[in-house]
């Protein structure tokens, strides 16, 4: 290992940009010209509307304002959503439109009547206010469970009952033949609470038409610019493929929220075009309570069926998912393939069924947020697998030993979809425990009680599915797109690497991991290494960064790359040496004749591809520069156990997390202090869920966490220092032996904490997230 | 936020003639509320005047038994300075949870009590140890200072100048904080001194508020044992997503335990 290679915690190169302040997000970004957009929202959940944007258009500074009406005469589309989910009745899902202006109803609280587009974004804001919008109020409903009721609102006139799909995954008669069986079976049902993603940097756009080339360019916060410019050219129609460029700039955060594509960079686009000046738009942060996707909400009734060694036979869940008012980009397949597949969790469970209904309610759309479906999953088999090991008074981490699938017996099919490829379950718990000191706790604990506490210990023992993924599955699940990656790796001809990828960084290190890559491989220094990402007129058609995939699918495409570049050098090398290519060697960035002396260093093979003066030109091109496209031959299953440790003031209700402790396996690490504060992040980010982040509506709709007031994030004394430990089983399918590492911690962390709680204070009625008053409350049903 | 015309006078005087002269003016203290309602567009003042640039409205100082702090002084300044931490450490230990270190860079006291938001920590302060409000027309007395809901006895073009604290024989304070914002879901002030005893709970209700049966309990007996078997009726208390009111209710009788441990300690 080199000092900057593989393995080594190389500091990020991106950070002197952006601790300096020299990064560049897209509301630093101004083009000459500009005029500014506000969008005006709904303020009500559910209302038919009538609209008059005579004064508003008279308004000092306003250059036009425009309503559904217009986006339907401009013959655009709407929004789609990318994924077919086809239910148990053989149907697709329902698919009601989603205009980007709604039309004459409005569905959640922020649904969008009208854009005003003015010299400052003060006019338009001021001219905004004189848009008279007549609403007629109707009834809302924003529960995914009242939303099914008899005489629920309904959302939409073309899903009768408010459902979108029913969905199943498993064998239902052999679950249920399990269930029969069965010498214990255990109940919980679990609410998987709604969360806003919360992005540091709000979502924004400027678009800019160029009447020379007919051209738009569109600026955006993507984490997928080239999914962007697909689905808005060829679904929504704005214009040809080749006809919009789109750019992601540096990307404050995104969390899954910058995946989809949202109106807001749709309609700013058109109108620059429309105009021909370039309009741009910024996020307050109250839009952005109400307009990112939020994530979660699920409610499942969840059975587990155990023989009497506490052996799992079966396990039956039936879930409501809230998808909100309309279905954003990758709803659908959240809470059904992103999370019936992992509902075998790190157990031979011998039978497996998982059904759920999907739910329109006149709220935010939800779609994923980091972990998307699998911290859904994850909650439903730890809390079931935690609370059953009470009921039978089992050790919870023994009750886990007895049924984990053991190291012997990857490849592991499980009943519902999925091949495990690797993995040593017990391996990582004992990691953890270890490190928890799960011995000592009782210890700890009557030491809490002598104090008045109430200490409790909490395991969690996750896996998922990451670097999505075989372009080949995903088809055949309904997937509207494939899920390869691409890269590009050019040499200059001073032997300077530029890398060119599809994955897109919204904070992730991506600069410096893949730099570490090519560094290692070819023996560039990792000063003389590039990456360029989010620029569709720059980077080979990507399909940008989401469920930890970023290195598993977009490093292996670089490192496909890189072997052409191999390859290729090796040619020239050849050539120039006056050798054969078969006896050419590569290592430590020189090319050598084997059992010679004679070699040249690849920057030399560069300059020379570059300078091909007596290249023969039928048998070697000029030039070093190649890409690839790399399409995984399966999921990646990172895995782990994470054991928090909480203290609970009953007189009080608040928790205290103590201790934390996290056995990851994320295969090889490129970059270990990278994985670390992605592991840090994830966990922040999972315990923020399960203690306090909650985005709530009332009985009207409205949005009672709309502000960082009242939304609860996280803080740094929300956790302890944390002991973070990583065991590496490589993949074994893609070339780097990698799997992800940037979801697990917010996959583990939502049980771990509940077990903790649940265990400290001896009932497990309380609902994420739990604050104090709950963890008061329920303290209170126990005496 | 809409237009304002924004002014920054020198002198009392002048921050009168400011506001006598403006059609809608607003004084603008640390603005820590003021401007995000401003930036929501749920005030349109026409004027702001900025009452930063007045030196006599800032600073504390020792006279006598009391403890002059001025309107403009900001919270970590409170929190900070060996003045209040000998006379009231209570006091200094109220300002250092305010908000979060912004806030109490930018917040001061005398724009906190104007405001009278229920959930704000100095009203507890000010109450519980039985301070006086210094205008620039007169002095009000704790007690009658906060009428309600946002409200106080401040007239119209009346302005905190200062509020001066009788230095307790002891006091202390405890405070559940709001998870997301840090006010206080309950705080509650505890002191013995010149006043009496006294125990005044903000964040509760609509506005700050005495406990009497606590208050006659301490004054017997001041431990926190004294006030354990004390519960106040939730009836009328604030109920928000983040605690209802008789969660706030048991709170209150938590805090003052607290309040006096930390007294006592």
């Amino acid at each position: 290992m080199t000092d900057t290679g593989i393995g080594a915690s190389v500091r990020r190169k991106e950070d002197y940009r952006f601790l300096t302040g020299n990064g560049r997000y897209l509301d630093d970004m101004n083009r000459p010209g500009q005029a500014h957009a506000y969008f005006l929202r709904s303020p009500h959940a559910h209302a038919t509307f009538s609209i008059d944007t005579a004064a508003a258009s008279k308004m000092p500074g306003v250059v036009a304002v425009y309503t559904g009406a217009d986006i339907a005469e401009s013959g655009m589309g709407g929004l789609i959503c990318g994924w077919t989910i086809t239910g148990k009745n053989g149907e697709p899902h329902k698919a009601p439109a989603h205009p980007l202006l709604a039309l004459d109803t409005v569905r959640h609280v922020g649904d969008t009547v009208a854009v005003v587009i003015a010299d400052t974004y003060l006019q338009a804001k001021d001219a905004a206010e004189q848009v008279a919008v007549n609403y007629k109020d109707l009834p809302a409903v924003t529960s995914v469970v009242d939303a099914l009721g008899d005489n629920a609102p309904q959302v939409h006139g073309d899903a009768p009952g408010n459902l979108c799909y029913d969905w199943e995954l498993g064998d239902k008669a052999a679950t249920d033949a399990a269930f029969d069986g069965a010498h214990h079976v255990t109940k919980v049902e679990l609410v998987n609470n709604r969360v806003v993603p919360s992005a540091m940097e709000p979502r924004a756009a400027l678009g800019e038409y160029d009447v020379g080339s007919d051209e738009i360019t569109l600026y955006t916060t993507s984490q997928n610019p080239h999914v962007a410019r697909l689905v808005i050219s060829a679904f929504i129609q704005l214009a040809p493929e080749h006809k919009l460029r789109v750019v992601a700039p540096d990307i404050g955060g995104g969390f899954g929220s910058k995946i989809f594509i949202y109106l807001e960079e749709v309609v700013t686009a058109w109108a620059a075009r429309k105009l021909k000046r370039p309009v741009k738009w910024t996020a307050e942060r109250s839009e952005s309570f109400m307009t990112d996707c939020h994530g979660r909400d699920h409610v499942s009734q969840v059975e587990l069926a155990l023989d009497k060694d506490g052996k799992f036979l079966g396990l039956r869940v039936s879930t409501l998912a809230n998808m909100g008012a309309y279905l954003s980009t990758f709803s659908t397949c959240v809470p059904t393939w992103l999370y019936g597949t992992l509902m075998q969790g790190q157990y031979t469970t011998g039978a497996v069924y998982c059904e759920v209904k999907a739910v329109f309610t006149h709220s935010t759309p939800v779609d994923a947020v980091r972990g998307a479906g699998r911290p859904e999953a994850s909650y439903v088999i730890e809390r079931v697998v935690e609370e059953a090991a009470r009921e039978m008074n089992i050790d919870p981490a023994e009750l886990r030993r007895r049924n984990f699938i053991p190291a012997d017996a990857f490849p592991y099919q499980t009943q519902v979809a999925l091949e495990y490829d690797s993995g040593d379950y017990a391996a990582s718990m004992d990691l953890a425990l270890d490190a928890a000191d799960y011995q000592g706790f009782a210890k700890r604990r009557d030491a809490s009680a002598a104090a008045g506490k109430l200490r409790g210990i909490g395991i969690s023992s996750y896996i998922e599915a990451c670097g999505i993924a075989p372009s080949a599955v995903v088809g055949s699940l309904g997937a509207g797109v494939g899920l390869y990656e691409s890269a590009q790796v050019r040499f200059n001809p001073t032997g300077n690497v530029v890398v060119y990828t599809g994955s897109h960084a919204q904070g992730q290190g991506h600069e410096t991991t893949f730099a570490q890559l090519v560094s290692d491989r070819l023996g560039v220094p990792i000063e003389n290494v590039d990456v360029v990402h989010g620029d569709t007129a720059k980077i080979p058609f990507g399909m940008g960064t989401y469920g930890s995939r970023s290195l598993a699918v977009g490093g292996s495409a670089i490192s496909k790359a890189m072997d052409k570049i191999i390859a290729k050098g090796k040619k020239i090398a050849a050539h120039t040496l006056e050798a054969a290519v078969e006896d050419i060697e590569f290592g430590d960035g020189n090319f050598t004749v084997a059992g010679t002396d004679k070699q040249m260093d690849i920057a030399a093979v560069a300059f020379s591809a570059y300078v091909p003066h007596n290249y023969p030109s039928d048998e070697l091109e000029p030039g070093l520069d190649e890409s690839a496209f790399y399409d995984p031959a399966n999921f990646t299953f990172p895995y782990g156990t994470h054991v928090c440790e909480v203290e609970v003031d009953p007189e009080t209700g608040v928790t205290e997390i103590v201790s934390w402790a996290a056995a990851d396996d994320f295969g090889n690490l490129i970059n270990p202090m990278i994985v670390e504060g992605q592991v840090h992040g994830g966990i922040v980010h999972g315990v923020g869920q399960a203690l306090m982040e909650s985005a709530s509506y009332d009985e009207t709709g409205q949005l009672l966490s709309g502000s960082y007031m009242d939304y609860s994030l996280p803080r740094a004394d929300t956790l302890p220092e944390m002991k973070i430990m990583t065991s590496e089983t490589p993949c074994p399918h893609n070339p780097l032996g990698v799997k992800g590492c940037g979801e697990a911690g917010a996959i583990a962390a939502p049980p771990a904490v509940m077990n903790a709680i649940t265990n400290a204070i001896g009932t497990s009625d309380i609902t994420m997230p739990a604050t104090p008053e709950k963890v008061w409350r329920a303290i209170q049903s126990t005496r | 936020m809409y237009e304002f015309t924004y002014q920054r006078p020198t002198s009392l005087d002048g921050a009168a003639k400011s506001f006598a002269a403006a059609d809608d003016g607003k004084y603008l203290a640390g603005g820590m509320t003021l401007i995000p309602t401003m930036k929501q567009r749920l005030a349109q003042p026409s004027d702001l005047i900025d009452l930063g640039g007045i030196a006599e409205l800032s600073g504390i100082r020792r006279e006598g038994d009391e403890l002059v702090i001025g309107a403009t002084t900001t919270h970590a300044q409170v929190a900070a300075s060996e003045e209040v931490r000998s006379a009231i450490p209570a006091l200094a230990e109220l300002a250092n949870h305010i908000g979060d270190p912004a806030v109490r860079a930018r917040g001061t006291i005398g724009g906190s009590i104007a405001n009278a938001d229920p959930a704000a920590d100095y009203p507890a302060a000010v109450v519980g140890l039985g301070a006086t409000v210094q205008t620039n027309t007169r002095s009000i007395a704790a007690d009658d200072f906060f009428t309600g809901l946002f409200e106080t006895a401040l007239g119209d073009d009346e302005l905190v100048t200062a509020v001066r604290f009788p230095v307790p024989a002891r006091a202390g304070y405890a405070k559940f904080p709001n998870p997301a914002s840090r006010y206080a879901v309950v705080g509650v002030l505890v002191s013995e001194g010149p006043g009496g005893t006294r125990v005044a709970v903000t964040g509760a209700g609509a506005s700050v508020f005495r406990v009497a049966d606590m208050e006659k309990a301490l004054a017997g007996d001041f431990s926190a044992a004294a006030v354990e078997g004390i519960s106040v009726p939730a009836t009328g208390f604030n109920s928000d997503i983040h605690a209802s009111g008789e969660y706030r209710a048991h709170l209150v009788t938590v805090m003052a335990k607290r309040a006096v441990a930390a007294a006592t300690a």
